[in-house]
């Protein structure tokens, strides 16, 4: 490192020396919890979850922002058992979340858990890898999983510590993929396969769809949303490209990455193609216009307001990154 | 500030992240505590007194930054007859790289509003600081809350962002009202413009900081805007400003970028 000036060496120092300070307390605070922990873990409470089809259950999340009440349950978690071997599909908002899916696993099959799908790489849907790694596990992810997680994993801890706080954010641990997917992948669970999709940049550059064949059971990870206002992190003119493709997938019922899973669920696709379109369509003749970004994020959309939830939450952000992306045409 | 301080700034801005990057998240968080900006002035501003620029410029953010990767800023500036703003610096505190740009403008461009996008790390002060054309620094500040949850102020389409890299888009916009008014105008540059501070999963190499440090706007021979940008500055990087057009037949932009690539376009000016 090359030292330019007093000042910048003093500040690098100080930054430095923040770090090691807050490392050495978070060490000394995990060490010193630890044993609730492992207590807590003897105790844990398995998570609710529905058996949708014979040997496909799921766990729906609550309709909210991740925060400490509910420690980061917000997304849907899911698992599906074969003769031989289980698969997940997605870990949950936190390590607690994890373990507490891995009890609802343990209380209904004993038959080994052989993969570990990430349909992306928001928190909510990572966060609980941790609970999972271990031997004869495989974690799969989007091919642009590994890379999307190193570039974006610190911040969500840093923006999660505050509503989340320190205790469940300790324990998170990055685990990106061990085998990932560019195109698909069938997964053998012994009388069932699952069929693996790896899409197009859309809700995010790294969307992994599962397929159960035997069930009919889409697990659509976050390209689909119902009732939860959709939330933009990728390019919007992929997504509504890629809505295209999904609803042609032979599957009797999807399980949306938020909101209630739904056996209708081409209306629930046609749902949040009018949303995107919506905003699309909005954001393009604002930028015809010549309105700057700052005041067109506030006037996109508003239609939809009151058909989603969170919208207040998500809807200026979608609008800013599709003005972002739109601009461009 | 040189061009040659300001990127050993940002470069060692960076150098002091790289430290720490297992513990970005520790150290962003206890930046909270502690007001970074008296340490930043002093390494920008040097000893030079920052007035009250509350009757002179104003900086307009949003409250909370909706895209932690993309927040848009403006700066809407009051020279009078006697000078004109010969300078512009935007500092967003705990950024990794505090100082996001600093503007330079030709003394007949008459420019008095500039908008870009920034990226926000976490919960910040910004800071505006004009240097008008007789020597004197005038600030203003915001606060800017950052977003929660799965925002973060890193690229959406990491492999989308490789592609028509240097692309410039011109646009202006409503003809001026008369002559001697100033109208509006916008420059676009494709650009990833990466903080280089992430690992490559892949090949576990830091990425290298790659991003647009240097800008220059011209109408006919005369300088609108310069701008020395940094990482803080959004992917595609955007500026919106007024200007006064003299009547020359040609903008030009010019930009480098950190691999010393050099992009030029040129416009017809609009009526």
């Amino acid at each position: 490192m090359r030292v330019t000036s007093d000042s910048e060496t003093t500040r690098q120092h100080r930054i430095a020396t923040r770090a090691v300070a807050i490392a050495a307390a978070c060490m000394t605070f995990c060490s010193a919890t630890s044993p609730g922990v492992a207590k807590a873990d003897d105790a844990v409470t398995p998570l609710e979850v529905s058996e949708i089809a014979p040997g496909v259950f799921v766990h729906e999340g609550v309709m909210a922002l991740m925060n400490r009440d509910n420690e980061g349950a917000i997304a849907n978690v899911g698992f599906v058992v074969g003769s031989e071997a289980v698969a997940v599909i997605d870990t949950g908002g936190s390590v607690r979340e994890g373990r507490r899916l891995l009890a609802a696993i343990r209380a209904r099959t004993p038959k080994p858990i052989r993969y570990v799908i990430n349909t992306h790489m928001h928190p909510d849907h990572v966060f609980g890898n941790a609970a999972f790694v271990g031997d004869g596990v495989t974690l799969i992810g989007h091919k642009n999983l590994p890379q999307s997680l190193a570039t974006h994993g610190a911040h969500y801890l840093a923006n999660l510590r505050a509503p989340m706080g320190e205790a469940l954010i300790a324990e998170v641990k990055l685990i990106p993929p061990s085998q990932t997917v560019a195109d698909t992948l069938e997964l053998n669970l012994g009388d069932r396969r699952l069929t693996l999709t790896a899409w197009p940049t859309a809700h995010s550059d790294n969307d992994l769809t599962a397929l159960d064949q035997a069930s009919g059971t889409l697990f659509a990870g976050d390209l689909l949303f119902v009732r939860h206002v959709p939330v933009l992190d990728g390019r919007l003119t992929g997504w509504l490209a890629v809505l295209d493709r999904l609803a042609r997938v032979d599957a009797r019922r999807a399980v949306p990455g938020h909101g209630p899973l739904v056996l209708n669920w081409a209306e629930r696709v046609a749902d949040e193609r009018r949303y995107l379109d919506r905003l699309a369509t909005d954001i393009r003749g604002l930028i015809k216009r010549g309105v700057p970004m700052s005041t067109a994020v506030t006037e996109a959309a508003v239609s939809e307001q009151g058909r989603w939830e969170l919208f207040e939450a998500y809807n200026r952000r979608n609008a800013t990154a599709a003005f972002a992306e739109l601009e461009w045409e | 500030m040189t061009r040659h301080r300001f990127r050993r700034l940002v470069l060692t801005a960076m150098a002091a992240i790289a430290i720490v990057v297992g513990s970005f998240a520790a150290a962003a968080q206890a930046a909270a505590t502690e007001d970074p900006w008296p340490d930043l002035a002093r390494t920008v501003f040097g000893d030079r007194p920052l007035l009250d620029g509350a009757d002179v410029i104003t900086l307009e953010t949003p409250t909370r930054a909706e895209d932690a990767a993309l927040v848009p800023l403006t700066v809407r500036m009051r020279p009078d007859e006697t000078r004109y703003v010969k300078a512009l610096t935007v500092v967003v505190d705990e950024n990794p790289a505090p100082v996001a740009a600093t503007f330079g403008f030709g003394p007949k461009a008459g420019v008095t509003a500039i908008s870009t996008r920034v990226r926000v790390n976490s919960y910040t002060n910004v800071h505006a600081v004009a240097e008008f054309s007789d020597g004197k620094l005038y600030m203003v500040k915001t606060f800017v809350k950052a977003s929660g949850g799965c925002s973060a102020p890193a690229l959406k389409d990491a492999n989308g962002a490789k592609t028509q890299i240097g692309e410039m888009r011109f646009r202006q916009f409503e003809p001026a009202a008369s002559a001697g008014a100033s109208r509006e105008a916008q420059l676009n540059i494709r650009h990833p413009n990466n903080s280089g501070l992430q690992m490559d999963q892949l090949t576990h190499l830091y990425i290298p900081a790659y991003f647009v440090d240097e800008l220059k706007i011209t109408q006919g021979d005369d300088l609108i805007l310069t701008m020395q940008g940094g990482i803080s500055i959004s992917e595609n990087p955007s500026l919106r400003f007024t200007f006064v057009p003299n009547g020359a037949p040609v903008f030009r932009a010019e930009a480098v970028d950190t691999e010393r690539t050099v992009y030029k376009s040129e416009w017809r000016a609009g009526l």
